[in-house]
């Protein structure tokens, strides 16, 4: 049986309680959610804690709350079965369901949360491996070595962010609360990730992700687009998160795509193309072609990497088609839709 | 043996449980080791396979990725809380009339994680059991027996008289196609 | 169902309840890992990091250190080889001075608690010197690749095999047209849910138990005796139920022999399960395979000869391997009539885990190239791909090209069946674009005619006890890895002496307790242990009749065995209850008990070789399998998956569709993403030569909502060699799906992918390819250059041969062979 290392725990009552203890030994901490990242993570030995702190208990960290202004403010502890459930955001933000409801598998969403899946480490098949496995490649850039296998000639880490909530997120405009003992902070959630495998996020060691605001709806449709092999448990090799919103007379008036699981961080897409313009294939067609070559997938996930370069081309178009009312050219995949449908 | 060991306690099928382990260890692990139920297997510990799955609470997670501690007080079922003295859990009935347990192994949480499933939605169309069950792996069925068979327990669960099915509905009908129309 | 009546059992027949169901469903079955003792301590095994290195010095100074440790081992302890075949005695339970894959096991630590032989394990410290690797079967074919082995026929070419059975060539030249393939089919690996476990107990008077998760009982014992030196009498070997097995645990393996060193020495109960990682590096998977197939067929179709190469890329050790590249040209010839037929196999060795036998053992690979070539002809004749194959069927009772005795033979109706299902005639090159149905059969051994090693012993044995009790106790070496032996031996029994399954216990794969049975593995244990059972139970029922129709003053002939009663047919009122006549028999005989025995009946071959292939019977399955293919993804989604399966005679039909369906999954899988695939690092760094993906995650295999309809046909056409008339259905029916999807792949989009699994680029490749006015194909496009040899002249039974090679002696084969053996004597 594969085992953790030996670790001290903690369950914090209190944000108060929650920031203060981390800031105490943010190095050796590590905030324990759902666990479905951190604990194989840890059990594998390709990350380190000697305490964890678990923020289950934590009320400030729960709750969808819709408020007054339109927004909806999520708990960072919020699971991702509670979102996939949650009438108000079925409603709202179907495209966040859609990109929740694919994630994993239902007993993994049971226990995983939506801050925990915005912070997911990168992940690469270079490193989400046994102790074992890694020393027989003698580690890499990432953890306790000096090349990044990826891409051995590059002076940086190449891991995947393989969050599917983060591009949603991000092309809807929502927002993340960051705090520590020394204050909170709110940024765009674009702006929570780095493009870098190592530092792949903007948060401080000290810092909690608490909560995660959706912006009004109006006017705006959003979708996710999922490539995996599978249809269950695996990870995106591949996700389109993209959000359009017209005028009375069907024009653009934005439009947001961003890709997931083809760099170490969510890209942003230039949509410009589209801005102002009633929607055409043509159109659509020039912002996944500018999507598929900003794309640099690599060498370290499922699938061949010229294949999935293609597929961003395809599934930006895809997804874009769906948001503007054009036919479809390829078929939709069927990740996430099961949870809208039933 | 471990300096680290802490008390725990918790409901376990029905059942105030204390019991001492070590504070690393998950509660897979206490349940196979501390509490001497080794019903719930492991087939990763990682959370890629869903072997492991127990209720917390009525909810489906995979034990390998909680620590026990995480479980204080709270109410837990793992296979062994299926069977009662009136006897087995239609889902344990149907399972073993269908033929959906070959070796056995992946059919401790399969069970429980369908008896979460008919909880909460008793008349659940065939898709919508392969999706609840999409994240536990089994090897030997190719999964349409396992499928059948939470849904005549949950046709027997609704008080249908629901028979078994004959030779000529085994062999060269659709299996696990019933409800999906 | 089949329309020729097969007589109905009170148990044989029916859907009745797996004995080991309410166990299963309870979590009452006790898996290895799920056994523990007092004193029990933990073992972890240390494994290379090198694909291939010379062990310089091992340092345990830092782990000896640790808390709770408490022993090691290292190869100085265990120093005798072994391996599962005779001919590749190359395995050490830990190496001796050379690791041959990353994951070879070095060195062994036992301690109180599993975190701490962790741990332990962790801090030794094992001094490596790197070796050149080889890494695939080309590199393995380089005249300048170091030797892996010492035992290989020639370099790293662990085994060269050739042989010609009628004139192939000439056989070419008559046919209007010849195909030729290179196909390649990608290795893959069991991934039984249950993680490998052992417990191995000392029992103080220099016995030594071990229960484990194997699927072979009598194979571990013959290994452990070998290296623990101990007389096999001393070791007792039990098999716990496999939470499956598909052939990844029929070696005996390194973390077995280690426990039960390791509790020999420590004296006290040792346990070990493996990480899933560790399952992987001892893996015994599918080999890799590389076909390079030339057919010759008649303007109608038929097959005028047939010349088959295989290349197998077979990891670090022998394994199975000789068997496995036997089976890669062995049952090419049992479902169409080849008339001649070459086969040349060889089989490499790199340094990767070793490859074995995975369900249906070397032939899925051969089997996809032919059917996959079929398809290729039919289209190019213009014929229907399903007429082609049943114009060639074997008739009944054939012998093949290769000396192989067909027993009955379901196929054509196997054939029919699904033809009727998917509406083949109607819609088969009709559907639209993206859409396609595609065929294809398979056909399986009944068990393996001839055992592991070289002996005259039976292949199964059965043991009765009975008593005053009426309860039944039934002993047998046989293994239950989720197939259903247990209750297929409960109900063979129970159905002759006309009991219910709960009057039986039974105690099984236990070599303290039980007779002999081979094992798990290659489809063997309905057909010999269901005989074996049988000639036991009828014995025990003859006994009983003898007594009883002496008392009740009646001839034998009229007693009936019947719903736990012995009564007279004539006068059914008139009779005992069946407890009362085990008691009369008692009283009659004394102490009541009865053996069975199996052994297979000899094969008509008797060329070097011919040891491979033969079987007391063949199941036959046919495959119509539905695709859609996005053309602008290559995403291949199977909706539907038609198939028919001859099981000779259905002893329980829910178990066997539980087969059905689970090979189809297996099928399917291997055929769209399962692959045991490998990454190189650079030389001049890590070296590394290592498992892409050993775990659940990445390897993927098919979920709950991956898997398609399945429409099961069983056919029925009682064999006269099986237990009630059954044959086997774990393997079988894994064989069509692979090609069937490819041939399915060229119906819906017009292109061919000649190698599995299917990959979505590599459909829009093959895409691409016909755009720009290629074939539109994907696959390999070479065979390595590898001379085979002068072949092994057989002539075919139509050419009046008598089995036996004409140039053995010529080309330098000495001695008999194991077919050549005297008869051994029938049991008393």
């Amino acid at each position: 049986m594969m085992r953790l290392p030996s670790l001290q725990w903690a369950a914090p009552r209190t944000l108060t309680e929650l920031t203060t203890r981390l800031a105490a030994d943010p190095a050796s901490t590590k905030l324990l959610a759902g666990g479905t990242d951190l604990i194989p993570n840890l059990k594998r030995r390709h990350q380190h804690a000697r305490q964890l702190l678990w923020i289950g208990k934590i009320s400030e960290l729960q709750g969808i709350q819709p408020e007054a202004s339109g927004e909806v403010s999520l708990g960072a502890s919020t699971t991702l079965t509670a979102i996939t459930r949650s009438d108000h955001l079925r409603r709202h933000y179907p495209g966040l369901v859609r990109a929740v409801a694919s994630i994993s598998s239902p007993v993994l969403r049971n226990m995983g949360t939506i801050g925990g899946n915005l912070c997911l480490d990168t992940r690469c098949t270079y490193y989400n491996q046994s102790e074992e496995w890694r020393r027989s490649i003698d580690y890499c850039l990432k953890e306790a070595g000096d090349t990044c296998w990826v891409a051995p000639g590059s002076p940086r880490c190449w891991a995947i962010s393989a969050s599917d909530s983060a591009p949603l997120l991000a092309a809807i405009g929502a927002k993340v609360s960051l705090h520590s003992v020394a204050g909170e902070r709110e940024i765009d959630v674009e702006k929570l990730f780095v493009d870098d495998g190592i530092q792949y996020l903007a948060k401080r060691p000290d810092e909690v992700l608490t909560r995660i605001r959706l912006p009004a709806v109006s006017h705006s449709r959003s979708t996710y687009w999922k490539l995996r092999r599978r249809h269950s448990i695996d990870f995106p090799v591949l996700g389109v998160g993209a959000m359009v919103a017209s005028d009375g007379g069907g024009r653009i008036t934005a439009a947001r795509v961003f890709l997931g699981a083809v760099a170490s961080a969510p890209l942003s897409v230039d949509t410009s193309a589209l801005l102002g313009q009633l929607p055409t294939e043509e159109l659509v067609h020039t912002v996944a072609e500018r999507a598929r070559d900003l794309a640099t997938p690599l060498d370290n996930t499922d699938f061949t990497l010229q294949w999935r370069r293609r597929m961003v081309h395809s599934y930006v178009d895809g997804a874009l088609r769906e948001l503007c009312g054009l036919p479809a050219k390829v078929v939709a995949p069927r990740e996430g839709r099961f949870a809208i449908e039933v | 043996m471990n300096a680290d060991s802490v008390t725990g306690s918790f409901v376990l099928n029905g059942e105030r449980k204390t019991v001492a382990y070590p504070e690393h260890h998950t509660l897979l692990e206490v349940l196979r080791e501390e509490c001497g139920l080794p019903g719930t297997k492991h087939g990763c510990e990682l959370g890629e396979c869903g072997t492991c799955t127990v209720l917390i609470e009525g909810v489906p997670v995979l034990s390998c990725l909680v620590l026990a501690r995480q479980c204080e007080d709270q109410a837990i079922e793992t296979v062994e809380g299926l069977e009662s003295a009136e006897g087995l859990h239609p889902l344990q009935v149907a399972f073993a009339d269908l033929g959906a347990a070959q070796c056995g192994y992946c059919t401790p949480g399969i069970l429980v994680t369908a008896k979460a499933l008919l909880a909460a939605n008793a008349s659940p169309t065939s898709a919508e059991i392969d999706e609840a069950l999409s994240g536990n792996l089994c090897r030997c069925t190719g999964y349409r027996k396992i499928t059948e068979a939470v849904d005549l327990a949950a046709a027997r669960l609704r008080g249908e008289d629901r028979a078994l099915p004959s030779l000529s509905e085994l062999c060269g009908h659709p299996h696990g196609d019933h409800s999906h129309e | 169902m089949s329309e020729k009546p097969t007589p109905k059992g009170a148990m044989i027949g029916t859907s009745f309840r797996r004995v080991d169901a309410v166990a299963k469903v309870t979590g009452r079955t006790r898996f290895a890992d799920d056994l523990n003792l007092p004193r029990q301590v933990h073992m972890k095994l240390v494994r290379s990091p090198h694909p291939y290195a010379r062990i310089r010095s091992i340092d345990l100074a830092a782990a000896k250190a640790l808390p709770g440790v408490v022993g090691f081992l290292t190869g100085k302890d265990v120093p005798e080889p072994f391996g599962i075949l005779p001919v590749s005695q190359d395995e050490h339970a830990l190496c001796q001075d050379v690791v041959r894959f990353v994951g070879d096991p070095v060195v062994a630590v036992a301690a109180l608690t599993e975190d701490q032989a962790e741990e332990a394990a962790r801090l030794v410290k094992v001094d490596y010197e790197p070796l050149e690797t080889v890494g695939s079967i080309e590199e393995g074919l380089l005249p300048t690749s170091a030797p892996l082995h010492g035992h290989a026929d020639e370099g790293n070419i662990h085994k060269k095999i050739t042989m010609q059975f009628g004139d192939v060539e000439a056989g070419l030249r008559e046919a209007d047209l010849v195909l030729e393939d290179v196909m390649f089919y990608e290795g893959n690996t069991h991934l039984p849910m249950e993680q490998h476990a052992s417990l191995a107990v000392p029992e103080g008077d220099g016995r030594i138990g071990i229960w484990s998760s194997t699927q072979t009982p009598h194979y571990l014992h013959r290994a452990l005796t070998k290296v623990l030196g101990l007389p096999a009498s001393r070791i007792r070997v039990v098999a716990q139920p496999n939470g499956g097995g598909f052939g990844g645990k029929s070696d005996p393996f390194h973390h077995e022999i280690c426990a039960a060193k390791m509790a020999l020495n420590l004296r006290r109960p040792v346990k070990i399960c493996l990480t899933r990682e560790e399952v992987f590096f001892c893996h015994r998977g599918r080999h890799p395979t590389l076909m390079h197939l030339r057919t010759g067929f008649k303007k109608d179709g038929t097959i005028t000869a047939q010349h088959l190469k295989t290349m197998l890329d077979g990891g670090g050790y022998g394994s199975y391997g000789v068997a496995s590249t036997y089976y890669t040209g062995a049952l090419q010839c049992v479902t169409y009539d080849v008339p001649r037929y070459r086969f040349d196999g060889a089989r490499i060795f790199t340094n990767k885990p070793p490859c074995g036998p995975k369900r249906g053992h070397g032939t899925p690979q051969p089997r996809f190239a032919l059917e996959v070539q079929l398809d290729k002809a039919a289209v190019a004749l213009g014929i229907d791909p399903a007429e082609l194959r049943l114009k060639q069927v074997q008739p009944a009772g054939a012998i093949t090209a290769n000396w192989l005795k067909v027993g009955s033979i379901g196929l054509k109706e196997c054939i029919d069946r699904v033809v009727a299902g998917s509406a083949w005639k109607e819609r088969r090159g009709r559907l639209p674009f993206g859409h396609g149905l595609g065929i294809a059969c398979g056909a399986y051994l009944c068990g393996a005619g001839l055992p592991i090693y070289w002996n005259h012993l039976p292949h199964s044995g059965v043991q009765i006890k009975l008593d005053r009790s009426g309860g039944v106790a039934v002993f047998c070496g046989e293994t239950e890895i989720g197939q259903g032996s247990d209750s297929i031996l409960a109900a063979c029994v129970a159905e002759i002496l006309g009991i219910a399954l709960e009057d039986i216990r039974l105690c099984v794969a236990d070599t303290d307790l039980t007779p002999v049975d081979l094992g798990s593995y290659s489809s063997r244990v309905t057909l010999m242990m269901g005989n074996a059972a049988i000639q036991a139970a009828e014995r025990a029922r003859d006994l009983i009749a003898k007594a009883v129709a002496e008392e009740m003053k009646l001839p034998t002939t009229r007693l009936v065995f019947a719903d736990r009663r012995v009564f007279d047919a004539e006068n059914p009122g008139v009779g005992k209850s069946f407890a009362e006549a085990v008691q009369v028999a008692e009283a009659r005989f004394g102490t009541l008990g009865t053996t069975g025995s199996y052994t297979p009946p000899r094969s008509p071959g008797k060329y070097r070789g011919a040891g491979v292939g033969p079987s007391p019977a063949y199941s036959y399955s046919a495959a119509v399998i539905e695709v859609k293919v996005d053309p602008e993804t290559g995403i291949v989604e199977v909706p539907t998956v038609w198939i028919a399966h001859d099981i000779g005679r259905s002893l329980n039909p829910t178990l066997v569709v539980g087969q059905v369906e689970g090979s189809v999954y297996m099928g399917l899988g291997e055929a769209l993403m399962e692959e045991s695939a490998f990454r190189r690092l650079p030389k001049s760094r890590s070296r590394a030569l290592v498992h892409k993906f050993p775990s659940m995650l990445e390897y993927k295999s098919p979920t709950f909502v991956d898997m398609p309809k399945v429409v099961t046909y069983l056919v029925e056409d009682p064999d006269p060699n099986g237990p009630f008339g059954a044959k086997e259905v774990g393997q079988g029916p894994l064989l069509p799906i692979m090609p069937a999807l490819c041939n399915a792949i060229y119906d819906a989009v017009g292109v061919r992918v000649d190698q599995v699994p299917v990959q979505p680029h590599m459909i829009l490749k093959a895409l691409e390819d016909k755009r720009r006015g290629g074939v539109g194909r994907f696959g390999p496009k070479s065979f390595p250059k590898l001379d085979y040899g002068t072949p092994l002249m057989v002539p075919t039974p139509k050419e009046g041969g008598d089995g036996r090679a004409v140039n053995a002696e010529e080309i330098g084969i000495k001695g008999g062979t194991m077919t050549d053996r005297p008869a051994a004597r029938t049991s008393p």
